[in-house]
């Protein structure tokens, strides 16, 4: 998929522009994710007629995750780690899509708990302001979270600081983590905290330009080393990045 | 009867830090080995740098057999054991020398006398009335020659402190005497180790490089350290890391007399009439196999050592194999490694890239190295600063209580902070005491239906003393270097399941108090090796391998010269 410049796009691989074959498809894929006030066939619809040039106007297909829930977790997530500063936050890390991706293997243990307090998370919210969760202005969920790590949230007992917390390292692991999994989209989170991104190695003049080092800008899997393919690309037969520095 | 393979001369149960330093002097010597391996092969190409598999997910410790068998521990018989976290081993060819730290330090030669010294200095009433601490049978020097054979067979990196009791400008001038000089010097520097090293100069201490099994240039046919910052829980893509793996397992492979079988789920270990060792029972696959030998080395893991003992019951042996004595799992005890001092700094310390072997130590306020006349304990702690930092691990560092852990202050504060933290880690005199122990859980199974080991031990006054003490110590060091804020954690409660783990089979003249003898065979079964820290009666104040894997040495080198003896 090429990326390019149109300015209805942010740049990334995710957003890119899309022919109209691609948007065919990719409501296949996240009609489970769009059906949110809206019938199928109306969102399928508006696809249809958006010129084939624009942009994807929700995120794509989630795992295991419910719409509502992505919803309701990409608000919590973005008040862990905001971007009201206009930097990038967990949002624009995709924290969520971390999350998604590790409830349906290595976290998988954690889906219950997600369920049940996403679900606890927007009736709590409908109570005190008649919306889901992320349609609450940002002070008033800042409000909830605020009382849900001092487990002060009555009649809902699902919304406490152990709920809080594992939000929290999820959260935390999704945008720091390597790309691979799904966050840190574009490196925003360690370009947040200075980390010059994962290489094969590193000189005494690179340790001590610490956070002014260039960032690697990549996976660890982007290294041919590691793409599990003895036949791989001719730098992973001859060492490839692991030899590189 | 289960599938019987050939006749080998020497069975060795498990292929890690310490049976895959000792198939090498087996086949040197001349006889035929088959090592039998929970795990697989790993290769270079499977250490990628990435902290979320090796850090988070606990890849590739977290595979089947260890994962079903982590322990159960509690800190006294008033508490019913849990069973939680992970598995401090892992399976896989090379153990836990795949993804470890790779500190290789010798102990100091107190650790040997801790008994016989204490007194002689202080008095036999400084010895806690609760230990069962004996001197070691062995000496220091009896051990130095062959700390000195592994160093050079691994390839250890380091700076020497004392050389024939010549002492060294840059290295520990607490250490034991040395033959020689380590293979390859120790790892660079950088500008934190700087900082520390100065800072602790100018408080009057001794500040050094520490030893690791890291190669810091060609050695052999691997390279040196490339530093790229995955060290911690992962293997090494460039095999720089001295792991047995690609160190003395593929030099005895050279040998043609060693066979390597993998996913071999050892289940006991086999005896005859006359109490001697004939082979060792595994499960591979859903086939139960036995390997026939004229004798076993039991080199799995101070947990596993103790429960396959326990596990192997006999008509001889009904308490287990070795264990007529009632010894298997006493004298156990777990290194107090935590109880860390955090620090804040206002500036940045260029700690991404950095290893945790990448350090600087103290070695003053460890082991006997200071006068304890006017102390109430006995032994120390080695102070220990390193250079490892990852962004995930970086961006949960503590807040200093300084703003919320999350929102926008929070992200502000990580932004700045991330790389202006450092936490130390303190390894501390452990002894063992009456207790402490480890045996089979009456309840908690593997998959297979076996008990998993429980752990009945807590830290004593002893421990809690260093661990306030070198606290104090390590504040000192960190406000002399310009740190701001400081944390420091609690002292320390139950042991729990931990990487450093010691006793069970603890190597003693004594067979009433001790299972293995001098060279680590067992007391009862003559033809029955144990290599690993399970040997070991005391913690010293520093990371095991070392000394378990020159101890693994000298058991084999024993065999080997005394084999009619050990075997017929």
């Amino acid at each position: 998929m090429n990326k390019n410049n149109n300015d209805a796009c942010t740049v990334t691989t995710q957003e890119t522009s899309l022919s109209r074959r691609d948007l065919l498809k990719g409501v296949g894929l996240t009609g489970a994710a769009l059906i949110t006030g809206a019938s199928s066939s109306a969102i399928a619809q508006s696809s249809l007629q958006q010129p084939a040039r624009a942009r994807i106007p929700v995120t794509e297909a989630f795992e295991t995750l419910t719409a509502a829930e992505s919803a309701a977790l990409d608000a919590f997530t973005s008040r862990i780690l905001p971007s009201d500063d206009g930097t990038p936050g967990a949002h624009e890390a995709r924290a969520v899509h971390y999350i998604d991706r590790g409830l349906t293997g290595a976290m998988a243990a954690s889906r219950e708990l997600y369920a049940t307090g996403l679900a606890a998370l927007d009736a709590h919210a409908m109570e005190v302001g008649s919306t889901p969760f992320h349609l609450l202005p940002t002070s008033a969920q800042d409000d909830i979270i605020d009382a849900m790590t001092r487990n002060a949230i009555p009649g809902f007992a699902m919304l406490n600081s152990g709920f809080f917390n594992t939000v929290r390292t999820h959260t935390i692991d999704g945008t720091f983590s390597d790309p691979y999994y799904g966050g840190n989209r574009d490196f925003v989170g360690w370009d947040m905290i200075g980390y010059p991104g994962v290489r094969a190695g590193s000189s005494q003049e690179d340790v001590r330009q610490g956070r002014a080092l260039a960032p690697s800008r990549q996976s660890a899997y982007d290294m041919p080393t590691y793409t599990k393919n003895p036949a791989g690309p001719a730098s992973a037969r001859s060492g490839g990045a692991a030899h590189g520095q | 009867m289960a599938n019987e393979n050939a006749r080998t001369d020497v069975v060795v149960i498990g292929l890690g830090a310490v049976g895959g330093v000792a198939v090498l002097p087996l086949v040197n010597a001349g006889l035929n080995v088959i090592g039998l391996e929970a795990g697989g092969w790993m290769t270079t190409r499977d250490f990628a740098p990435d902290e979320v598999r090796n850090n988070l997910r606990d890849w590739p410790q977290a595979v089947p057999k260890a994962k079903s068998e982590i322990p159960t521990s509690r800190a006294n018989i008033n508490f019913e054991a849990v069973q939680g976290g992970g598995h401090p081993m892992m399976n896989g060819v090379g153990g836990t020398t795949l993804h470890y730290w790779a500190q290789s330090w010798r102990l100091n030669p107190w650790d040997f006398k801790t008994v016989s010294e204490t007194t002689r200095r202080y008095g036999a009433h400084r010895i806690p009335l609760d230990s069962t601490v004996e001197d070691w049978p062995i000496s220091y020097e009896d051990l130095e020659p062959y700390y000195d054979t592994v160093e050079y067979a691994l390839g250890v990196s380091g700076n020497a402190g004392n050389i024939n009791g010549t002492l060294q400008p840059n290295g520990n001038r607490f250490e034991g005497a040395r033959a020689r000089a380590y293979p390859m010097p120790g790892l660079r520097s950088s500008v934190f180790t700087d900082l520390m090293s100065d800072a602790a100069r100018q408080i009057g201490w001794h500040p050094f490089q520490g030893p690791a099994a890291i190669n810091t240039e060609v050695y052999g046919d691997r390279p040196g350290c490339l530093y790229h910052g995955f060290c911690d829980r992962g293997g090494c893509h460039v095999a720089a890391k001295s792991s047995t793996a690609v160190t003395t397992i593929p030099e005895a492979l050279k040998s043609g007399r060693l066979k390597v079988i993998t996913h071999a789920r050892v289940l006991r270990i086999v005896n005859d009439a006359n109490g001697r060792a004939t082979g060792v029972e595994y499960l591979m696959g859903n086939q139960v196999m036995f390997q026939p030998a004229d004798a076993v080395l039991l080199a799995s893991h101070t947990y596993e050592n103790t429960r396959l003992l326990l596990l192997s019951k006999s008509r001889q042996f009904p308490n287990g194999l070795a264990n007529n004595s009632r010894q298997v799992g006493e004298h156990y005890l777990s290194h107090h490694q935590g109880a860390p001092v955090t620090a804040l700094f206002p500036r940045n310390l260029h700690n991404w890239y950095g290893l945790p072997a990448q350090g600087v130590a103290i070695d003053e306020w460890a082991d006997d190295n200071f006068d304890h006349s006017d102390l109430d304990f006995i032994g120390g702690g080695n102070l220990w600063v390193h250079t490892d930092r990852k962004p995930i691990s970086a961006a949960k560092m503590s807040t200093f209580d300084q703003v919320p852990n999350w929102g926008a202050q929070w992200k502000a504060f990580i932004s700045e902070n991330a790389d202006r933290t450092n936490s130390s880690y303190i390894q501390k005199t452990t002894l063992p005491y009456r207790g402490n122990r480890l045996d089979l859980d009456p309840l908690i199974k593997d998959k297979l239906g076996f008990p998993v080991i429980r752990i009945t031990g807590e830290y004593r006054e002893n421990e809690l003393r260093i661990a306030a003490f070198t606290q104090d110590r390590m504040e000192e060091w960190y406000r002399a270097a310009g740190a701001t804020r400081i944390i420091r954690a609690g002292l320390g409660g139950a042991m729990g399941a931990s990487t450093h783990a010691y006793g069970g089979t603890r190597m003693g003249d004594n067979p009433q108090t001790n299972v293995t003898n001098r060279f680590g065979f067992a007391h009862e079964v003559k033809n029955l090796g144990v290599l690993g820290a399970s040997v070991m009666g005391t913690s010293g104040a520093r990371n095991p391998t070392l000394t378990a894997q020159a101890l693994a040495w000298r058991t084999t080198e024993y065999l080997a010269q005394n084999w009619d003896a050990i075997t017929r």
